[in-house]
């Protein structure tokens, strides 16, 4: 089985400063890989330079292409959705043009008004918020919204950066099953890097634990779950 | 009664013109937190353009339509060339390159066409009013500006470009992330910033007469429109381009009906100004702008 994503020797510098030494990881083709550590690890950093939003130097490819030197936008066009930190809604915007912006790369209006009917069968809150200022959300629509937005460009691969931030824990858990969902349903393959580990385990199929820019660990969600002595030395649970 | 009347829409004639030029600074300000000092200059160069078309014998309208989409590829063009390389650059680099661009449209402009007034045509002069009240031309004027305010709105509101446009300016690093390109969008704010510019110059030349400063004075108030008015608010811009215009003639209309002459015709403008800062004072974004807060 080939990969989709595959990250080689991934160097990433903030200025004079280097956040990762040289990682390495790849994704399958609709599996769900987390990527866990603490503040500070360089997980957030990995997944934007998949994207090409910081300086970096090694190989990324997607789908057997290379994308490192692509700018972000085109990597979008690929099928890459990224769900960034902080969620990165449209505060001024209405949830519907929130949304049509997640199409904005794609032409077909039929389909993508298909896909607006999906994402409401996945999220029917935003459905009854439709004209709302997206700003006035609360944060875990504002995650849905997210999500959905990503979800509009019938990516190939999403990229979420830490969808449990900041939500009471029952809407975490309600995402987390849609995202769950999500990836049967659609095959979409998802990068997840989370603070939360016994959660993004839970969900993944491979897990890479991440230490000052360095992968310190991998293997299967299962098994690092179980590992006693990794979890308490980097996961703190 | 009938020379409030008059005042008042010789007043909103004028203010049209502001209007124009505020909307086209705010074009590109809510786009890149800049403000084009050579807006004004852009403008009257386009302005140049048609005149030029128009004594080669290109009938008005036609002439009116080649300046605009002249004056957006122009926009779009200096965005790349000029302004992309400084995309990282500080604020003051960003200044001295605008003041650098009008020194280079005022003296090309002079180079090209002369220093000597020239005069430019309305296209409004053929039919009349059949009013003392309101010019054929201010009734033109205006009507012109609510049509290209309506065009603006629409394209905003409704297309998926004019969406697109709205989320690169708001939020530029998500709009990448859904694939809007982002750098595209600024160029095409430019664009659009020139061919209203263009359309202001196209409108007010026939009343100051063409030459290469004839936008300074302009420039100024239309930038006074859009602070008054709120300087993110494209809207609010141009409903402060009319009222400054209309505020410059109440001096006019209160000392007619006192019967004195003290501010006279030569400090209306300055009145008006004297508002703008005390507005500005008490409400700094400006009368319909939004309050930017800053999280700490």
């Amino acid at each position: 089985m080939s990969s989709l994503l595959e990250v080689k020797d991934l160097r990433a510098m903030y200025g004079q400063t280097t956040a990762l030494h040289g990682v390495s990881f790849a994704l399958e083709e609709g599996g769900i890989t987390t990527l866990l550590g603490a503040n500070g690890a360089g997980k957030t950093t990995t997944l934007r330079s998949v994207c090409n939003m910081v300086r970096t130097e090694g190989e990324i490819s997607f789908a057997g292409a290379r994308i490192e030197k692509m700018a972000t936008e085109e990597i979008v066009r690929l099928g890459v959705a990224h769900v960034p930190e902080g969620r990165g809604t449209f505060v001024n915007l209405t949830v519907e043009e929130n949304l049509k912006l997640g199409s904005y790369t794609r032409k077909n209006r039929a389909e993508v008004a298909r896909e607006m009917d999906r994402v409401f069968d996945y999220f029917p809150r935003l459905k009854e918020r439709i004209q709302q200022q997206a700003g006035t959300l609360s944060g875990g629509e504002q995650q849905m919204l997210a999500i959905s937005r990503a979800l509009m460009l019938k990516p190939r691969l999403m990229l979420l950066d830490e969808p449990s931030f900041g939500l009471a824990p029952l809407v975490v858990q309600e995402i987390f099953r849609i995202m769950r969902r999500i990836n049967q349903e659609e095959k979409v393959s998802m990068l997840l890097v989370e603070q939360n580990a016994a959660l993004a385990l839970d969900l993944a199929d491979h897990a890479y634990v991440l230490e000052t820019g360095r992968v310190v660990m991998s293997g299967l969600a299962e098994e690092v779950k179980n590992d006693e002595g990794i979890r308490r030395s980097y996961l703190g649970y | 009664m009938d020379f409030v009347v008059q005042q008042i829409t010789s007043g909103l004639a004028e203010g049209a013109i502001y209007a124009s030029v505020a909307l086209a600074l705010v074009m590109i300000f809510t786009a890149t937190e800049h403000l084009n000092f050579a807006q004004g200059e852009m403008a009257m160069f386009s302005t140049y353009i048609a005149w030029t078309l128009i004594n080669a014998g290109v009938p008005y309208w036609i002439a009116f339509v080649i300046t605009v989409l002249v004056s957006f590829v122009g926009g779009v063009a200096i965005q790349f060339a000029v302004l992309r390389p400084l995309a990282r650059a500080p604020v003051l680099a960003y200044v001295i390159v605008f003041i650098g661009l009008l020194v280079i449209f005022n003296s090309m402009a002079g180079w090209i066409w002369s220093y000597v007034l020239k005069e430019f045509p309305s296209p409004f002069k053929a039919f009349s009013t059949g009013s003392t009240l309101i010019g054929s031309h201010q009734l033109g004027v205006i009507a012109v500006t609510l049509i290209v305010l309506t065009a603006l709105y629409l394209f905003f509101r409704f297309t998926p470009l004019g969406l697109a446009m709205r989320a690169a300016a708001q939020n530029p690093i998500s709009a990448k992330l859904v694939g809007v390109r982002v750098g595209w969008m600024l160029a095409l704010g430019w664009g659009l910033a020139a061919g209203i510019g263009a359309i202001a110059g196209m409108m007010v030349a026939p009343i100051v007469f063409l030459d290469p400063n004839m936008m300074a004075g302009i420039l100024l108030y239309g930038f006074a429109s859009a602070l008054l008015g709120g300087i993110s608010n494209p809207a609010g811009a141009v409903l402060g381009g009319f009222i400054f215009g209309v505020l410059q003639n109440v001096p006019t209309i209160v000392e007619r009906w006192l019967g004195t002459n003290v501010i006279g015709n030569e400090l209306k403008l300055t009145f008006a100004l004297v508002v703008v800062v005390a507005v500005l004072t008490f409400k700094p974004s400006g009368l319909f702008g939004q309050v930017r807060i800053k999280r700490v």
